[in-house]
Parts: C-alpha cells; sequence; structure tokens
C-alpha cells in the first residue's frame, strides 16, 4: 500500500475545501461532500495533477469511473494520460449487452454493471472514485475488470475515510 | 465497436448541413442498413451572446459563418471552398467523433433509438477532440461556472470546466446532494422527475453553461436553466454532444442559446 506524499502542500489544500455533512444521508454518518472542492478550479486541477502526476507513465489504458462521482474525477484523469474511459454503472442504465457484479450493501444489495467489449484482457486498467468507505463498490468493479482479465493495475479514491485524517490514498493491488 | 461509418458530404452554404452516416455494423435488432441522416453544426459559429458585456441581442459576427463540410463534392463556390479548406482541421474532428456514437435501437424501451457515446469514450483521441471543441468555444468567454447534469454531463463538464478555469457544479436527482439545495421539478413523458443544485454553488452574477451528452425534448436542460436563474446566474448556453432536432427540445429552452457537435435524425 502506498499513499501521496503528505507533504505535497496541495493536497492540504484540496483537504481544506472538502466539507463535512452529518447525518447524510442518515443519522450518524459523516458524509464526505467533494462537491465544494469542485467550486475551486485550482483545488480541483491539483486534485487531478495528483493522479496524473502518479499514473501518466505505467501504461494504463483504461480508467473506469464508478458512477455518479467516478465519472467527475475519471475523465479528466483518463484524458490527461491517454487511457479510454470506461463507466461503471447502476443496473439497466448503460445500452447494449453488459456484464454484471452484485455487491452487498449495508442493508440489501446493488449491482454494478460495465459494457462487454469496452476493456480487453490484458489491458491495464485503473478505477477511480471519489471515496471508499465499506470497499464493496470498488470490489464489485475490480471484480468486472477481473472478469475481462484486465490486468488491475490499481485503486484510486480522493478520499480514504478516517476519523483523524484525510489524505489522497492510493493503493496497488 | 462502433458502427462503421462511410460519409459522403453534401454541404450548402450557410449553416449547418447534412451528410450521410451509414452504419455498416447493424445491430442485430435493427433489420437492415438504413442511413441515418447526420447533420453537423459548424464549429466556428461565433455568437455575440458568448462575450463578456454585450447586449445579448444578436450582432453579427464579424468572421464569415462557414458550414463545417467533410469529404468532398457538392456544389461550392469558390469562396466557401476556401473557408471550408480553412475549416477542416476542426471538421475532421467532428465527423470523426460522430463516428464513434454508437446507435443501440429499442432502447430504453421499443421505438427509442439510443446514442450511446460510451464508445466515444473508448476512443482517446475523439474524446479529447470533444472536449477540445466546447474548451475552444468557451475559453477567454468569462465562463466561471460549467453545470453538468447528471450523469453524462459528469463526464463531459468536468474536462471543461479544469481547462477554461471555471468551477463545476453537478445538477442531480433528487437525494442526492448532501446540504442544502433548491429543487426543480420537470416533466417526463409520463410523469415528473427533480433536479437538485447546491444552494451557494452559483452566485449571482456568474456567468454559466449547462452541458449534457444529449438534448432530446428539452425538458432536462429547461430544469437546469431554471435553477441557474433562480440563483441570478447567466446562463450563456446550453452545450450538448448530440441533438435530436425532431423533438424540438431547441425550443423549449426559454430562448437560450444552444451548441450542439453532431445533430442526429
Amino acid at each position: 500500500m502506498s499513499t501521496c506524499n503528505g507533504d505535497d502542500p496541495r493536497i492540504h489544500d484540496i483537504k481544506t475545501k472538502i466539507r463535512v455533512v452529518p447525518d447524510f444521508p442518515k443519522p450518524g454518518i459523516m458524509f464526505q461532500d467533494i462537491t465544494t472542492l469542485l467550486l475551486d478550479p485550482k483545488a480541483f486541477k491539483d486534485t487531478i495533477d495528483l493522479f496524473v502526476e502518479r499514473y501518466k507513465s505505467k501504461n494504463i489504458s483504461v480508467v473506469a469511473g464508478v458512477e455518479a462521482r467516478g465519472f467527475i474525477f475519471g475523465p479528466p484523469i483518463a484524458l490527461a494520460i491517454g487511457a479510454k474511459f470506461v463507466p461503471l454503472r447502476k443496473p439497466k442504465k448503460l445500452p447494449g449487452k453488459v456484464i454484471s457484479e452484485e455487491y452487498v450493501l449495508e442493508y440489501g444489495r446493488d449491482c454494478l454493471e460495465m459494457h462487454v467489449g469496452a476493456v480487453e484482457p490484458g489491458e491495464h486498467a485503473l478505477v477511480v472514485d471519489d471515496l471508499i468507505a465499506t470497499g464493496g463498490t470498488l470490489c464489485a468493479a475490480m471484480n468486472l475488470l477481473d472478469i475481462c482479465s484486465a490486468l488491475f493495475s490499481s485503486f484510486t479514491r480522493v478520499i480514504f475515510v478516517s476519523s483523524e485524517h484525510r489524505t489522497c490514498w492510493c493503493r496497488s493491488s | 465497436m462502433y458502427p462503421l461509418a462511410r460519409c459522403s458530404a453534401a454541404p450548402r452554404v450557410g449553416g449547418a448541413f447534412r451528410f450521410q452516416v451509414e452504419s455498416s455494423r447493424a445491430f442485430p435488432s435493427r433489420g437492415k442498413n438504413s442511413p441515418r441522416v447526420v447533420a453537423v453544426t459548424t464549429t466556428h459559429a461565433w455568437s455575440a451572446h458568448l462575450t463578456l458585456n454585450l447586449p445579448h441581442s444578436f450582432i453579427p459576427s464579424s468572421r464569415p459563418h462557414t458550414p463545417a463540410c467533410v469529404g468532398a463534392g457538392g456544389d461550392l463556390d469558390t469562396s466557401s471552398k476556401m473557408a471550408f479548406e480553412s475549416e477542416a482541421p476542426q471538421d475532421d474532428r467532428i465527423a470523426r467523433i460522430a463516428s464513434t456514437i454508437r446507435v443501440i435501437p429499442d432502447f430504453p424501451k421499443p421505438g427509442i433509438i439510443f446514442q450511446d457515446i460510451t464508445t466515444m469514450l473508448l476512443d482517446p483521441k475523439a474524446f479529447k477532440d470533444t472536449i477540445d471543441l466546447f474548451v475552444e468555444r468557451y475559453s477567454g468567454k468569462g465562463i466561471s461556472v460549467v453545470a453538468g447534469i447528471e450523469a453524462r454531463g459528469f463526464i463531459f463538464g468536468p474536462p471543461i470546466a479544469l481547462a477554461i478555469g471555471a468551477k463545476f457544479v453537478p445538477l442531480r436527482k433528487p437525494g442526492k446532494l448532501p446540504g442544502k439545495v433548491i429543487s426543480e421539478e420537470y416533466s417526463l413523458e409520463y410523469g415528473t422527475d427533480i433536479m437538485e443544485m447546491h444552494v451557494g454553488a452559483v452566485e449571482a452574477g456568474e456567468r454559466g453553461i449547462i452541458i449534457d451528452d444529449l438534448i432530446a425534448t428539452g425538458g432536462t436542460l429547461s430544469a437546469a436553466i431554471k435553477l441557474l436563474e433562480r440563483v441570478e446566474a447567466e446562463v450563456v448556453e446550453c452545450a450538448c454532444v448530440i441533438e435530436l432536432p425532431e423533438l424540438k427540445g431547441r425550443e423549449r429552452l426559454g430562448g437560450k442559446p444552444l451548441f450542439v457537435l453532431i445533430k442526429s435524425a
């Protein structure tokens, strides 16, 4: 496991732009709201730059973004590193042939889908979302890519939920 | 993955022209190949409303409006042809982008021909060209807000916002945005839906554009315009990759301008 350099001055500014909203979506949850980060063009750009600097030389040809906030961070990274962008979506949103992966929620189950043919065997893939909590969604994403026999390079998240601090957290599988 | 496209241009001077894109790789349920007429709008239809501090009524551009033409043929006069040649690099981009968009019949329900932009996202050059076309139009125009409509507007809006130095504001389905929001109800074919925006995301007097992948009936974009106008922002333009002109969405934008790269019949 690795983290971004916490001494990078950009990270401090990014942290300060993320808003915490208590009791959303339900009582007891402290919601990490990245939309306030998006209102600061410099902080948003720095966020993308940090990921691009990490991944641009890693032969990544696929950036997969988890609906919906992964759609905000994934495409700019994909564009900057010259990779294709693959949306991973809730059921019945993607037209045509899809593969599906079910995953467990706190109460009940949900499903993530990806287009057949979007990712080819042997491609190096990066999965992007704004936040990891329990990891259920990202595990489903990883499984979808495994089904396509993609070489799973990395997870990328903007935020790792921690009670002590928020960091830009990246992990190599 | 994409329908193979062959373009034969029949350009006409002065505005959008139409060329036929024939899909030679038909989806099984589509039956025999049928040509799909696609009109490509000019990329250089510079309009005064994009400029800061000018009155909203249209002022004739100092640059000639030229059709976006791809391929040879057609009865162009010399002056138009010369203009066409200077436009060719941008026009080639649009034709190529159009060729990467996949058409899915009977989705999400029978009778609907779905324009699938995900295949364009699989082509880094086409995706980059799409973003560049919008960025070229909106850079340096004092746009401080790019609002994107959930969810496919989230794919195109942020890269545009980053490139032009604007903030990105997500417009979302109900219950997704935390904190204080304003809501706008809009009509669907059956029933209604709601779009929400954060309170405080956009300030009065800001100049904004609204992004989505496609305009059909215009209901969603109309709701988005209302949200921004309720906080006294100026909606400079709506921008989409694709327009379905037969559904007349353009007429439902309260007079707001609409810019699209591709018109699809």
